[in-house]
């Protein structure tokens, strides 16, 4: 029972990361429609750039939130440099600029920091909360942090006028620029907050995962998973579908198929909800007009 | 990723029977002949990659230019066409030709069965699963019950084909126009393809699907012929490229493959059949490129590479956002526009690029030659 | 059609004379001439396993070092060291650009196991030697299939073994849980353990779980060997997962003894684990541990940090794969210095055949290097160590496989 519990809590803290990079893929999808290949090593990035302000000894804090304002800054830019320009490119090319940039990232932080594993703090206390015996206060500190992240991202869609803006301009682009909306810049906008997202997801799972230029890329697809199984265009069905996969993933490898076949099945699975609900559980479905 | 919507490449036009395409094959032969006694054993091996890539490039672009239907795993197809063929040949002692067909027509099974379900799923769905499946393929091929035909992580040799009838050539001649000769043939029989009624049905689904349904095209079964076409492809190419390197390994068929597949098909340019030997000569030679070239930032530069790869690939698609295959095109219309202009005739009728936003119809012929 | 007749014509002349005409000269490989040796090699620089990408940088800078102090008997060494991605088909186009363009005389410490049995077969078709292998893979030490292809590190069975052994001197009662990388590495310590512990003793081995390199971490893996009630954990893992598996094992409060593969005992591995985490940790060791400071009086490590603040960053000091890749270069420094005048591929295969009690500047005391006709395997003895919570500790005699 002790190990089926411990199963349970491993899955939900690694759920949480899913979860968290899930709901930067939703940002970016919300704004554009398009799936960003590119989020992983983004959050990559920012998180060397929080192990290198942790390593000039600036507080784990003080780096956390420099980081996540930094990575929406490099976020915007990224949009405004280099995406923008392929507006009115077909889809797949801007798919593979993401691929390209894939590329690009990898290798210009493999160049500056190295592929060496590095150990990367975690902001929580090392004895668990309460001496539960069960989750370490890591665990339970990402879900936490996720459930914060879900709260104010809900939050700023729902009471600012950005939020709105952000939304309407996604919803509508051609109505919005009618009442003044700046349709450009939201989109750009939209990429910030996915990149500061995605830092927070590369910040808790380094702790985890280790540091190292490739640490991101096998979590990536587990973001994909949670996000489409949660309905890509709802951050709640995004955030519940990171979990669903982190938890599902560890039981049917432990308990089921044995971990070699535990990515075939648990995709499998999810293949399967979405021949049923074909825009994922929590998901709107979206009308299109022929 | 919102497709179909938003594949639609810029081919308003089909392509069609053109008196051209005869001296286009012939001069795709003489090239080839000249290139196999002239080019070097490690040249030709090169080009031999080139054409293999081509192969499998022309199948997926029949999925994804034609039908409109995104494939991210298509490297997974590429795997069983190697891994099948490798079998074959070292456990059954089957000779290396007679595996192309067979693993054309395996590919084919599996594509279709995979894609029967799989394409329920649209668009982004779609993509996700065959992503997955990219991933999940070397893990399959390196499961330990199947160890005894795969040979596990450390692979499988293969006994590379011997020139057959005392021929006059070496080896890697003969593997170069082996290929050569697949190639051509796959390419003639994609041309043949989508002029004819079955890629009518294809750009139809893709352009227009509700008024194809209406019509009677029975979506399922086209797009899921359509994706075993595609595996087909991917499956001979795969069966080539084994005997060509005479080894297969799971991790030969990374995530990475397919993701070049998937650059050399966009940057060759989506809907071009030619344009696909545009994108395997990219995706073979731009990384070598770009290692001489990050070579002046130095001995620590070792995996800048990749970088500069990158920067490369986002600056041809901004110079060329339709592939190489629909710069070539705009460069072609806007000449002939020229031209035109010169003789003062007016130059109503020349279309520009087709943004693809209206329904081609699939029998629509524009007064435009080609 | 060119490269191919120069490549039988090389194979041909390193192994039969091709007639008096010729001038001495003619017998050495291609890639030789009077001031140079050229040789190659293939790294993971990107990819998968570019972790490894530092062993290929520390033998291109040894070389470099070597030739700013007159190269081998008046030769420089170039060494060519091109990137792979860790993909076998890209290691078979650079291996024949490196044979058939830039003409090497012969390969050096391609790394990976996939990779270099991609290029096994061309490279003993023609005679080339494949020196050194980066794996310690046991398809590459086996001289009766592939004469040209020598191994170097200590393979990954004989480690298990020395493991096996090791519990059965120390913990005979032990219930053993393996945790391995389900891949042939991974799955040679399995092999490796059952060749020890046969008869009665199979059923030592309790549990055994895999995992695939494609997942995020093994925590799961580890929760299950903790829940089957082993008091001896095994992990045949590569770094990232083998520091993911010490930190949960320790989270978790298992407090039996664990052994972990040295491919990831490296000490910045350990540090990223936690070192709290470490302590107590058994490994069989051949590199030494750099970051040991108690070694800062040891000749071997001064050569080692002195060669580090001049070719190669600071932070290659600590870094065991670097220390390795020193190792190799050194030793293949040694060879071709034994070749003297006779650089034909033939004559390079003997010496690298010939090694006898050759000691590395950064291998632990003890460790010596052997080689014959029939032995391909150079280290076959290793060294256990544990972790005392700062650093490796020698403990009792080195054991031999």
């Amino acid at each position: 029972m002790t190990a089926f519990l411990n199963q349970c809590f491993s899955g939900l803290a690694m759920g949480g990361i899913f979860a968290i990079l899930a709901l930067s893929l939703v940002m970016i999808f919300q704004a554009t429609a398009l799936l960003n290949f590119a989020q992983g090593e983004m959050a990559m990035a920012s998180t060397y750039l929080a192990w290198q302000l942790i390593q000039h000894r600036v507080p784990y804090w003080l780096a956390f939130f420099l980081t996540v304002i930094l990575s929406f800054a490099a976020g915007v830019l990224i949009e405004r440099l280099i995406i923008r320009r392929f507006a009115s490119a077909p889809v797949l090319t801007v798919v593979i600029v993401f691929i390209a940039l894939v590329f690009i990232i990898d290798s210009v932080v493999g160049w500056i920091f190295g592929y060496q594993l590095q150990e990367f703090p975690s902001p929580f206390p090392d004895h668990n909360w309460f001496n539960n015996p069960l989750v370490s206060s890591h665990q339970s500190g990402i879900l936490l942090v996720t459930l914060i992240v879900m709260a104010v991202v809900w939050a700023f869609f729902r009471f600012t006028t950005l939020g709105l803006a952000m939304r309407a301009a996604a919803q509508n682009p051609a109505s919005s620029r009618l009442v003044g909306i700046k349709v450009g810049w939201m989109l750009a906008l939209g990429w910030g907050l996915a990149a500061a997202i995605g830092s927070i997801a590369g910040m808790m799972a380094a702790p985890l995962v280790y540091l190292d230029p490739s640490m991101m890329s096998s979590l990536l697809l587990y973001g994909f998973a949670g996000a489409v199984l949660g309905g890509i265009n709802n951050p709640w069905g995004a955030v519940l579908g990171g979990l669903i996969v982190g938890v599902s993933v560890n039981l049917v490898g432990a308990y089921l198929v044995g971990t070699q076949l535990q990515l075939a099945v648990a995709l499998t699975m999810i293949i399967g909800v979405l021949l049923v609900r074909p825009s994922g559980l929590f998901g709107r479905t979206i009308v299109t007009r022929v | 990723m919102s497709v179909p919507a938003g594949i639609k490449p810029d081919i308003a036009r089909l392509p069609r029977r053109m008196p051209g395409r005869a001296p286009a094959f012939a001069a795709a032969l003489i090239i080839g002949l000249l290139l196999a006694f002239s080019a070097s054993g490690y040249h030709l091996f090169q080009y031999a990659q080139v054409l293999i890539y081509m192969i499998a490039l022309i199948g997926l672009n029949l999925l994804t230019g034609f039908n409109g239907s995104i494939s991210l795993g298509h490297g997974a197809f590429f795997a069983i066409g190697g891994y099948g063929a490798a079998i074959l040949m070292a456990h059954l002692s089957v000779p290396w030709w007679l595996t192309l067909p067979i693993m054309a027509g395996l590919c084919f099974i599996a594509g279709f069965g995979f894609g029967m379900p799989a394409l329920r799923l649209e668009g982004l769905y779609l993509a996700l699963a065959t992503f997955a499946l990219a991933i999940t393929m070397p893990g399959i091929l390196n499961y330990k019950r199947f160890d005894a035909f795969t040979g596990g992580t450390s692979g499988l040799q293969v006994d590379k084909p011997k020139v057959p009838l005392h021929l006059p050539i070496n080896q890697d001649q003969f593997l170069f126009l082996c290929c050569l000769a697949a190639a051509l043939v796959m390419l003639f029989i994609a041309q043949n393809l989508v002029s004819g009624r079955v890629g009518r049905a294809m750009v139809a689904l893709r352009d227009h699907p509700v008024a194809a349904q209406t019509m009677g095209i029975n979506s399922a079964m086209v797009k899921a012929t359509c994706f075993g076409i595609a595996a087909l492809y991917a499956g001979v190419a795969g069966a080539l490229d084994a005997a060509l390197v005479g080894f297969v390994a799971p991790d030969s068929y990374s995530v990475f493959l397919s993701l070049s597949l998937l650059v050399g098909m966009v940057v060759g340019g989506l809907g071009s059949l030619w344009g696909m030997l545009a994108g395997a000569i990219f995706i073979e030679f731009v990384p070598n490129l770009a290692d001489s070239f990050s070579d002046m930032f130095g001995e620590s530069a070792k995996a800048l590479p990749w970088a500069v790869y990158g920067v490369f690939l986002i600056a041809i698609l901004l110079l060329a956002p339709h592939g190489i295959a629909g710069a070539l095109r705009r460069l072609v219309t806007s000449v002939r526009d020229m031209m035109a202009k010169a003789s003062s005739r007016p130059a109503t009728e020349l279309p520009a690029i087709s943004v693809g936003n209206q329904p081609a119809e699939p029998n629509h012929r524009t007064t435009q030659g080609s | 059609m060119i490269s191919r007749r120069e490549l039988l014509a090389s194979g041909a002349a390193a192994s039969v004379a091709t007639g008096a005409s010729l001038p001495a000269l003619a017998a050495n490989a291609p890639g030789v001439t009077a001031t140079e040796i050229r040789i190659g090699q293939t790294m993971p620089y990107s990819g998968p396993a570019s972790a490894y990408g530092i062993i290929g940088r520390t033998e291109v800078a040894y070389f470099k070092m070597l030739n700013e102090k007159g190269g081998i008997n008046g030769r420089k060494i170039k060494l060519m060291s091109l990137d792979d991605g860790y993909s076998p088909p890209k290691a078979v186009e650079d291996i024949r650009r490196l044979v058939e363009q830039e003409k090497v005389a012969f390969i050096f410490q391609s790394l990976g196991t996939p990779s270099n049995a991609a290029i096994m077969k061309y490279l003993n078709n023609a005679k080339i030697p494949q020196l050194f292998v980066a794996t310690g893979a046991a398809i590459f030490s086996d001289p009766k299939k592939f004469p040209w292809t020598m191994g170097f590190n200590p393979n990954y069975q004989a480690e298990a073994a020395i493991y096996a052994k090791h519990i059965l001197a120390n913990h005979p009662k032990a219930k053993i849980g393996v945790l391995y990388q389900n891949d042939d590495f991974g799955q040679d310590y399995l092999v490796g353990l059952k060749s020890v512990l046969t008869g009665d003793k199979a059923g030592m081995i309790t549990k055994t779980v895999s995992y695939e390199v494609s997942e995020p971490t093994v925590d799961s893996q580890i929760v299950t060997l903790q829940g089957a009630g082993v008091d001896v954990m095994l992990f045949a893992a590569t770094p990232k997962f083998g520091a993911q598996a010490v930190h949960k094992s320790f989270a978790l409060g298992f407090k039996g003894v664990r052994y972990l593969s040295n491919v990831s005992a490296a000490f910045p591995i350990l540090k990223a684990a936690g070192l709290d985490a470490a302590k107590g940790l058994l490994t069989a060791a051949y590199v030494k541990d750099t970051s040991d400071p108690a070694l800062a009086k040891d000749p071997g490590y001064m050569e080692w940090a002195a060669f580090c603040n001049k070719y190669m960053d600071k932070n290659a000091i600590v870094d065991g794969n670097a220390a390795y890749g020193y190792a190799a270069a050194q030793t293949m420094a040694h060879v071709l210095k034994q070749c003297g005048n006779d650089l034909s591929r033939a004559n390079i295969l003997k010496q690298a055949q010939s090694l006898k009690d050759f000691t590395c500047a950064t291998l632990l005391p003890g460790i010596t290097l052997n080689t014959s006709p029939t032995n391909y395997s150079p280290i076959r003895a290793l060294q256990i160590q544990d972790f005392d919570g700062a650093h490796w500790k020698s403990a009792g005699e080195l054991i031999h496989s």
